[in-house]
């Protein structure tokens, strides 16, 4: 199950070479090399389910010197997502894009970026964590920058800037580490670290620059001018998978790497800002006039919800209840990937079928789009976190655990920013009643609208259904 | 998984299926469209038989999915749901007639029936539910599928409508996940089993339990149109006719009072309920509902507002019931369920009637309309009589044994004026109506006359849903002693949540 931890990262990477030196084909190119990334995504899910954690030395260097692959529970579970909405992602992109230049400059970054994100998630030390977390900004600015107008272009020099910024934070905190304790390895380093101002201030630098990447209130200022102006493909990619690669580092920093330096304070500090995040991004998501902002301040409050957990986590003693928990906040965040992906593209049909995402003029969309309009309300249902979707069964987590350990206030910030999701989604559906002509035939689903459906029935059919197997899957640790 | 496992599985899925299909159908596909409802209903229907004789013969029917560690989605019949599932089943059926009917030649028929077959999908589901867990589920499920039903004229008031029953119900349903989230901390799975669960737990958790209980009867109070929180149910009557029936006799509001009368005896237990001092004040909640409901009513000139009204009160009578300590005036509640729902199905079917023949929306425009339409007429009266509590129409029963049971629990002295005044009331706002549209000359024209007089006085497919159920309402009264009449199912179901 190792050659599927390498595919993961050398099929993308191959895949974006091929689509550099053979442009013409770089459509095709690119789906299949997503599709043999998807394939080994499953076999190292199913490797890790049956198998336990797996982990792989390359070049067979000893950890330390050189690179060492890892994946459990988690990664795993996070890698299947990526590979899903990546995928989902790239058929709509290839209709989504009409001219062959745009092609070309889009399918080689496009794997870079899926190329790091697997990498991310697989890899073991800090230093190769660093080097991922720079190629995964650098390529997702790139892809940012293809929307060609002059918004697009300021958002993404702002993107970068932040990007870097946040990097650099991080790498600061790394050397921190390195001088301290000798070693980078994320398996050792939980033995090592020990409450102390070196392990503080780097932890507190890392997680600084993780949050800058990941928009948690009041760090988000970059985030909706950027999604809402990238094309919807890389609008999908980023607000669905990027900024959770940063918030999976933040999770492994403070639960696994750094579990017995992390205060209960800086928890609730955390808390506190992803429950401003909640209120406020679910409230810009009500004012917003457009679709595409809609969806980006929606994710603001959507990555809210993940850091009110950590305050839940610290509190809670080691056991299954914890586990429920943390089970709950992967649970939500695979959900909002899924649901966030699905919903861009779903906007991306909108944008191009009519010409413009203004939510006022929408009357008379869903008579043309009924399929699309339907994804929209599956991605609603898993937003606001009602059932079936996976989200709610998150929530319930969340809850439960607000309850358990007393700290009511999460509790109503949750349920707050719930009934605000509820506001927002159902401003935009009930556009979808007018009385407009409407075409007398039955519903169809055009090639491009397949990708919205499918990743939104994913969110709110399937992981709400079917999502028991997560929580055994992340009690699979390193 | 054997037959007895999958029978409640195949119960929901008999309305599930054919309303997916039917969103994909042509609009111009009515006779398929048709077939695939009447085929789904019939099922049902079928199905629900063998699921009565099987649970009166106390087999065990139980299908259950782990969603997470610890929740698992659980469907199981017993006495109460089998009660709920047939009331919804055999009205799904009537309903489904009549909006084939009532909707000829609309638009967006396919997107109708299919959100139509989702909302009693929900609603069985919610009445087969075999824990908190699983009735939230479907609670929420009945929210969503209910929304576009209301929506679907799509005119601004109609949207609006919907949004305001969409905000009432989601701030309600919140508050029923917070309470069930609660009580899941404390108590673990909390399965439905008769006779309740929580009155083990120590004392100590008293306090907590009452707050839990405050935040699911409000939660369910949306749905039940409890005073103060029934606000969007007169909004929501901009909806079709046969989405006005759904509403008010099969699903949405029996959904909320259902509820009540699941976490009273099945949750919480009427005696631990009754020993915590809670029962008085939904006893009190109900009271209350039941008076200002009828007042409003009697204020209402259009015809589907007064009915509105007279539902928020009507409903009230069986948390009314449920809040009566005794096996008799529970078999009073639980009996209203169904004859309130047969009752008030046929008052919107002839309301539906009027105004689709005739153009008629107010009251003061019925003068006269017993000689123009009289077999919808006297659906309506007959159900109307019943809604008084005239013998020997259903409602008669249930508030016999309503007043019986109070008397019995000694709460007679609130109990009896509440009943009497609200039935004086009932018949102030239901009998002058009788009177003008039997008694009253008829105006030289009918409002808007879409509908001429043939063969019937209206189309056969609007004639006779009205006049079957106004049947049901009196044979449910005058056969009310017959085996496997919905009072001798009460009595069951209170000799089994009683252990007598």
């Amino acid at each position: 199950m190792t050659d599927a931890m390498i595919g993961l990262v050398a099929l993308p990477l191959t895949g974006a070479v091929a689509t550099l030196l053979l442009p013409r084909s770089a459509t095709v190119v690119a789906i299949g090399a997503g599709l043999a990334t998807t394939i080994a995504a499953a076999l190292l899910l199913f490797g890790v389910a049956n198998q336990g954690a797996l982990h792989y030395e390359m070049g067979g260097w000893s950890t330390g010197l050189g690179i060492t692959l890892r994946a459990d529970g988690l990664s795993a579970l996070l890698l299947m997502m990526t590979s899903l909405v990546a995928l989902a992602a790239s058929v709509y992109a290839s209709a989504y894009f009409s001219a062959a230049s745009e092609r070309a400059r889009f399918w080689p970054l496009w794997l870079l970026l899926w190329t790091s994100l697997n990498a991310l998630f697989l890899s073991g030390d800090l230093f190769n964590l660093y080097v991922t977390l720079e190629l995964l900004g650098l390529s997702a600015v790139a892809l940012a920058t293809l929307g060609g107008k002059r918004a697009a272009a300021e958002a993404a020099l702002r993107y970068l800037l932040v990007g870097l910024l946040g990097s650099m934070l991080f790498l600061a905190g790394v050397s921190l580490i390195y001088a301290g304790y000798g070693t980078l390895d994320l398996a050792t380093l939980p033995r090592v670290v020990e409450p102390g101002p070196i392990a503080w201030t780097a932890l507190a630098m890392m997680t600084t620059g993780l949050l800058l990447k990941t928009a948690l209130f009041p760090l988000h200022f970059w985030l909706p001018p950027a999604h809402a102006s990238a094309p919807a493909p890389v609008s999908a990619v980023l607000s669905a998978l990027v900024v959770k690669a940063a918030f999976y580092l933040v999770l492994r920093l403070w639960l696994d790497v750094f579990a017995n330096v992390v205060t209960p304070v800086a928890a609730n500090l955390l808390g506190l800002l992803g429950a401003c995040a909640v209120l406020w991004g679910s409230w810009r998501a009500l004012q917003a006039e457009r679709l595409k902002l809609l969806a980006a301040w929606s994710t603001v409050a959507q990555l809210g919800y993940l850091f009110l957990f950590f305050p839940l986590l610290l509190a809670l003693p080691p056991g299954p209840t914890r586990d429920l928990a943390a089970g709950g906040l992967v649970m939500l965040a695979l959900t909002h990937g899924f649901a966030k992906a699905g919903l861009f593209l779903a906007i991306g049909v909108i944008q191009q079928r009519c010409g413009h995402d203004t939510i006022r003029d929408l009357d008379g969309t869903a008579q043309h789009l009924p399929a699309t309009t339907f994804a929209i309300a599956l991605a609603g249902v898993a937003l606001i976190g009602l059932p079936p979707s996976g989200a709610f069964l998150g929530k319930w987590q969340l809850l439960a655990g607000a309850v358990e350990t007393g700290q009511w206030l999460w509790l109503v910030v949750t349920a707050t920013g719930s009934l605000l999701a509820a506001a927002y989604i159902f401003r935009v559906l009930g556009h979808a009643f007018g009385h407009q002509p409407y075409p007398n035939q039955p519903v169809t689903v055009a090639r491009e609208e397949w990708p919205a459906l499918l990743l939104t029935a994913m969110a709110a059919l399937v992981l709400g259904l079917g999502g028991a197997p997560v929580w055994k899957l992340l009690e699979i640790g390193t | 998984m054997n037959w007895d496992a999958w029978l409640p599985v195949l119960v929901v899925a008999s309305s599930l299926l054919p309303g997916l299909v039917i969103f994909f159908l042509r609009e111009g596909s009515h006779r398929l469209r048709t077939a695939l409802n009447l085929v789904g209903a019939i099922l049902k229907l079928v199905l629900v038989g063998i699921l009565i004789w099987g649970v009166f013969h106390e087999h065990v029917y139980e299908s259950r999915w782990t969603l997470a560690p610890g929740l698992d989605l659980v469907l199981h019949a017993d006495t109460l749901s089998v009660l709920f599932v047939t009331l919804s089943t055999v009205l799904w059926l009537v309903t489904t007639v009549y909006a084939i009917g009532y909707l000829e030649n609309a638009p967006h028929r396919s997107r109708f029936f299919g959100f139509f077959s989702l909302c009693v999908s929900a609603t069985v589901g919610l009445a087969l539910a075999g824990n908190l867990f699983t009735f939230v589920i479907f609670y929420e499920l009945l929210t969503l599928s209910t929304y576009p039903l209301i929506a679907h004229r799509g005119t601004p008031e109609a949207v609006r409508g919907a949004r305001i029953y969409l905000a009432y119900t989601l701030g309600g349903g919140m508050l029923l996940l917070i309470g069930t989230v609660w009580l899941h901390v404390l108590a673990g799975p909390t399965a439905f089993v008769e006779g309740g669960i929580l009155g083990r737990l120590p004392a100590e958790y008293h306090p907590q339990l009452k707050v839990i209980f405050l935040l699911l009867i409000i939660g369910l109070g949306v749905k039940a149109a409890l005073v103060p929180l029934h606000g969007w149910l007169p909004q929501a009557m901009v909806a079709p006719a046969p989405v006005s029936a759904l509403l008010h006799a099969v699903a949405v509001v029996k959904a909320g009072a259902f509820g009540i009368v699941r976490v009273v005896y099945d949750v919480y237990g009427v005696n631990f309920t009754d020993q915590l001092g809670l029962l008085t004040g939904l006893g009190i909640a109900a009271a209350i509902t039941i008076v200002y409901g009828s007042i409003k009513a009697l204020f209402q000139d259009n015809l589907k507002k007064r009915l509105a009204y007279s539902t928020v009160s009507q409903v009230s009578y069986i948390a009314l019931g449920t809040a009566i300590l005794g096996p008799i005036g529970t078999i009073g509640g639980i009996v209203h369920l169904v004859h309130q729902g047969i009752m008030k199905i046929t008052l919107f079917f002839t309301a539906g009637n009027y105004a689709e023949t005739l153009g008629i929306h107010k009251v003061s425009e019925m003068n006269g309309v017993g000689r123009r339409m009289p077999a919808t007429t006297l659906a309506f009266s007959v159900a109307a009589l019943g809604m008084i509590g005239v013998p020997p129409v259903a409602g008669f029963v249930s508030k016999w044994y309503l007043g019986l049971g109070a008397l019995e629990a000694g709460m007679a002295a609130w109990v009896m004026p509440v009943l009497i005044i609200s039935s004086v009331l009932n018949a102030a706002y239901f009998l002058p109506v009788l009177y003008r549209a039997w008694f009253r000359e008829p105006g030289p024209a009918w409002p808007a006359e879409h509908i001429p007089a043939a063969r019937f006085e209206t189309s056969a497919a609007l004639l006779w849903p009205p006049v079957v159920t106004a049947t049901l309402a009196l044979a449910a009264g005058l056969f009310a002693a017959a085996p496997y009449s919905p009072l001798e199912w009460a009595t069951l179901i209170a000799h089994r949540e009683y252990g007598l």
